[in-house]
Formats: structure tokens, C-alpha cells, sequence
């Protein structure tokens, strides 16, 4: 498959509604596989958003299942000479309650409790994540990922392969 | 990708043991925020029985977020709290990944298969 070096942002909007989150999980991973991740690290990127989109229904809209959730996904380009790897972006953004982003943390794994895990999980699997408020309403999450040097450097070597193989007039 | 449409799905056996009854809990599907409660609901009523041993089989389980997780969570404290073990059996490695992240894979006791639970 061609890689895009780009991709003009894939938008999703859902209601708050806890049955539309593996449906997001599956666009989720299947548009990283197409943009280069491998499968393991597709489903940790579906995992943090889905615990994402788990918290603004809980925590941003109160429980409540008839509130929009935007999602945007967009494959930013690897560096001008071709080289080095791009970057997945996932925006969230709700309509919902605002919060003081220096509260939203991870809490202490120490303690050993139910509950509290999302933040964490986000921040684990993504390079990047930023919690800002969206101007009187709601808030807006961004993700980033980097797309690993080593899954193009598999993509390059089997590109090589298939050259070597091919007859020579 | 795992097909999420189907409702979790539970089966329950007992078997007596030597110091107490072993329950095994095999449940099938997704566990996310659509579907935790019930999971949370139905450990708990059996860790209410106080078994000796629950086993969790984790095998069916082809997703499962920090909901599902703090379900499990909350069974273990049920069920130390009056000295019991609970066991969480053959977690595929996509549910084993998150008890990683979550640190708590040295926090349950995870076995690879249900005849190992069985056997702890």
C-alpha cells in the first residue's frame, strides 16, 4: 500500500452515546493501519481515544447520551526531505462542562482503586496530550502520535525486496 | 477487530475444592462503558457468595477499556475482604496490554489458561 505522506483530516461526529464508541474504535484503528501503525499500536491509539470520548460522556456531558462529540483525525506529513515519520492527530472536542485543564491529571497508580485509569492510559499511549477550553463551552483534547521510525523502515525494506526480485530486461 | 455488536455474555460453573468452591466466570464480548456495568454487577454478585476462588475467564474478552477494569478492580477488593483469590484467566495479549498500562498486572493474579486458574 501507499503511504500518504499527508491526509486531509477524516472528521467524525457522534452523539454522547456510550454505543458509538466501538464503532469510533474500529474507524480508529483501521485508519492507523492505513497510515502506517502496526496493528498492536492501532489498538492502543483506539484504546486512549476511546477512553477519551468515555470521559467527556461521563465527566464532560454528565452522563448524558444526546450531546455531540467532534473528532477529527488527520495525518500530518513527515519532515520536507521524505525522511522520518509523521504524526496522527486526534482532536476531540465536546460542548459540554468545562474543567480547570491543571486538574485534569493522572492519578497515583499507587493507589490501588477503581476508576481514574483514562488520563493515565491517554497518556501513556500517545506523545502528546493537551486538554484546553473551548472559548464559554465545552473543551477540546488533542492527541498526537508519532508513526515510528521502525514501521518505515519495514515499509522500505520490503520495497526493497520486491526490487530485488523483479528481471532485469 | 473484535465484533462488539453481541451483548456480553456470561457462563457461570462451581466446582467444590478442598478448602472452599472454586467459581468460574467466562465471560464473552466487549467490555467497555456500554457493557461494565452489567460485568461489574454480575462479580460482585458472585463474589457475594463468598467463594474461596473466582476464577475471571478472559478468553472471550476481545476488548476491554479502564470501565472494565475497574470492575475487575472492584471484585478483587470484594473478595479480599473476606480472604478469598480471585484469578484472571487467559487474557488475550490486547486485554493483558491495558492491566500493563494500568500497573495492575502485578496487582491480579493472571494465569494463561482456565486449567491453571483452576490449579492456583
Amino acid at each position: 500500500m501507499t503511504r500518504p505522506g499527508a491526509l486531509a483530516p477524516v472528521a467524525v461526529r457522534i452523539l454522547s452515546c456510550p454505543t458509538y464508541l466501538s464503532v469510533v474504535r474500529a474507524a480508529t484503528e483501521r485508519f492507523c493501519v492505513a497510515v502506517g501503525f502496526d496493528s498492536k499500536s492501532a489498538q492502543q491509539i483506539g484504546l486512549a481515544l476511546d477512553e477519551a470520548l468515555a470521559n467527556v460522556i461521563k465527566h464532560g456531558y454528565e452522563g448524558r447520551q444526546d450531546q455531540p462529540i467532534h473528532i477529527e483525525f488527520q495525518l500530518l506529513p513527515a519532515g520536507g526531505d521524505g525522511e522520518g515519520a509523521g504524526q496522527m492527530r486526534i482532536c476531540v472536542r465536546d460542548f459540554g462542562r468545562q474543567v480547570d485543564t491543571s486538574q485534569i491529571v493522572s492519578r497515583d497508580l499507587d493507589d490501588i482503586r477503581p476508576g481514574g485509569l483514562g488520563v493515565h492510559i491517554m497518556r501513556s499511549v500517545m506523545d502528546e496530550v493537551s486538554f484546553r477550553r473551548r472559548g464559554l463551552t465545552g473543551m477540546e483534547l488533542e492527541m498526537i502520535k508519532q508513526v515510528r521510525p521502525a514501521e518505515r523502515d519495514a515499509e522500505r525494506a520490503c520495497d526493497g525486496a520486491a526490487e530485488q526480485q523483479e528481471p532485469t530486461a | 477487530m473484535s465484533d462488539s455488536d453481541a451483548q456480553v455474555v456470561f457462563q457461570v460453573s462451581r466446582h467444590p475444592a478442598k478448602g472452599g468452591e472454586t467459581v468460574v466466570v467466562s465471560i464473552r464480548g466487549d467490555v467497555d462503558l456500554v457493557e461494565s456495568p452489567e460485568v461489574r454487577r454480575r462479580l460482585l454478585e458472585l463474589a457475594n457468595g463468598k467463594p474461596a476462588r473466582l476464577v475471571v475467564d478472559l478468553a472471550g474478552v476481545g476488548y476491554m477499556d479502564s470501565s472494565g477494569v475497574a470492575s475487575l478492580v472492584e471484585a478483587l477488593q470484594r473478595v479480599r475482604s473476606y480472604q478469598g483469590t480471585l484469578v484472571l484467566a487467559a487474557p488475550t495479549p490486547r486485554v493483558r496490554s491495558i492491566f500493563e498500562i494500568a500497573r495492575l498486572d502485578t496487582i491480579f493474579q493472571i494465569v494463561a489458561t482456565r486449567e491453571e486458574a483452576l490449579g492456583a
